[in-house]
């Protein structure tokens, strides 16, 4: 084998991979809410830093349990703000790294359009059979569904008709695919680029469930990360912020 | 108590799903894993291999299958509306067939291998005797298969029991309907109750182990001259 031939080869590669190391690479476990969001800010991300964020999708508390039995995720893009600072008393997250990304939004959807009103009476009304919510006691927007139903005093009488995600994302499925008439689910999931989904909702008056802050949060593996804390950095930025508001979001 | 009302009430669901899935594939499989051991039709290579494929299939993907077939628009859900049943995402009974399928194969070829093992002869010489065909099934091939019996009920009680994918998918997690022992174990995680998470999954640990151990070790010798 010539050596000569394969050199300008082997250069190229070194070369590459010099880079690669120098553009970096963030691993960050993010809350399945916040998937669409996500999936455009990532991209976004490379093009302004050159750092490639490896995005894993899934529910808050599998994530708090993987990262405390040292997955190697190096930021957390929360549901909510009671688990970045469950982490940080843990020592396990960038104490002063904690800031509030974005503010969900519950609503009341269905996939049949003119079922769900614009006050939400249909829930007081009923003909309806089931109505999906995702599980109140780990995830965030369930919980907030869950303080809904109360506050409008609902709550007992459709209990029988609830059934449970294990988070935001199945609750969705569930009434996305017909198989429950209703959902409570995130604004996000049904508004993307400045539109509604197909069917009829109702966003849920803010008064009716505590504030859904989602924190996300500098984990310490990422602490010495250039890319990690860009990619923060990137969250806070106008150009993330604008995706994240056509998401149905607020701040 | 060791375990939590909740969690006796998950576990008590899941003996009752796996015994009733086992029993309905015990009626169903039989036949079906005597035909594909017996058939020289054509399709017999196929059919052997749809009932292979919850083997291959994550569960993700039955799951999500079912829960669009068994759904307001999905064929399932048209029939089962049709017939006055309503939708069987979110019950019991949805449950039982959505494990009907997704156990087939730990039934059917335990079953098909121990019919395939008899060959001919015995059942031949039943014949002879003036056996008819359903007479030398039950006197003849069921004693000699006895042993596949056992291994396909105990294999298919396990598998359902460590049943989780599917049931996430169309089960809407209700106390007592569709929250078994798998799905409690990982509300607990899910919900960072990491001290009940645990006691639910030794007592399955447990569990599983003493299944196994009673598939190996205790495995009877097939009954001789029969």
């Amino acid at each position: 084998m010539k050596l000569s031939r394969l050199m300008p080869l082997l250069l190229i590669t070194l070369l590459g991979n010099a880079m690669q190391a120098q553009a970096g690479e963030v691993s960050v476990a993010v809350a399945a809410n916040f998937t669409g969001p996500m999936e455009k800010i990532a991209p976004a991300f490379e093009q302004a830093t050159g750092h490639k964020a490896l995005v894993a999708y899934g529910t808050v508390g599998k994530f708090y349990a993987q990262i405390k039995n040292g997955a190697p995720f190096e930021v957390f893009v929360s549901a909510d703000d009671t688990t970045p600072a469950r982490l940080e008393k843990d020592g396990l997250a960038e104490p002063t790294s904690r800031f509030t990304y974005a503010i969900g939004k519950l609503v009341l959807w269905s996939a049949k359009p003119g079922l769900v009103d614009d006050k939400g009476e249909v829930l007081k009304r009923g003909g309806f059979d089931r109505l999906a919510i995702a599980n109140p006691k780990m995830a965030v927007y369930g919980a907030a569904a869950a303080q809904a139903m109360k506050q409008l005093g609902v709550d007992v009488a459709l209990e029988p008709k609830l059934v449970y995600g294990e988070n935001i994302t199945q609750a969705y499925q569930f009434a996305a695919t017909g198989n429950a008439e209703l959902g409570f689910v995130a604004l996000s999931q049904i508004f993307k680029d400045g539109q509604y989904a197909p069917g009829s909702y109702w966003l849920v008056p803010p008064a009716l469930y505590p504030q859904i802050r989602q924190d996300a949060v500098l984990l310490m593996r990422g602490k010495d990360n250039p890319a990690a804390t860009a990619l923060l950095t990137y969250l806070k930025s106008d150009a993330a912020k604008q995706v994240i508001s056509a998401h149905g979001y607020e701040f | 108590m060791l375990l939590s009302s909740g969690d006796l009430q998950a576990i008590w669901l899941t003996v009752r799903l796996a015994g009733i899935v086992t029993l309905i594939l015990l009626l169903f499989g039989t036949p079906l894993a005597w035909w594909l051991a017996r058939s020289k039709a054509w399709w017999k290579g196929p059919l052997g291999a749809v009932v292979a494929l919850p083997l291959v299939l994550p569960p993700s993907v039955l799951g999500f299958y079912l829960l669009l077939a068994m759904g307001p628009n999905g064929p399932v859900g048209q029939f089962t509306q049709t017939l006055g049943l309503g939708l069987l995402p979110f019950t019991f009974w949805g449950l039982v067939i959505a494990s009907v399928f997704y156990s087939l194969p730990f039934m059917v070829q335990p079953l098909q291998t121990a019919f395939e093992a008899i060959g001919e002869r015995p059942l031949e010489v039943a014949a002879t005797l003036r056996a008819s065909p359903l007479d030398a099934f039950f006197t003849v091939a069921v004693p000699l298969a006895m042993p596949g019996f056992l291994t396909a009920s105990i294999l298919t009680f396990a598998h359902t029991v460590g049943e989780f994918g599917v049931v996430l998918m169309i089960g809407g997690n209700l106390p007592g309907v569709t929250r078994v022992a798998s799905v409690q174990i990982y509300d607990h995680v899910e919900a960072m109750e990491y001290m009940d998470a645990h006691r639910l999954s030794a007592v399955m640990l447990v569990f599983s182990f003493l299944v196994l151990l009673a598939l190996y070790a205790w495995r009877p010798k097939p009954v001789r001259g029969a």
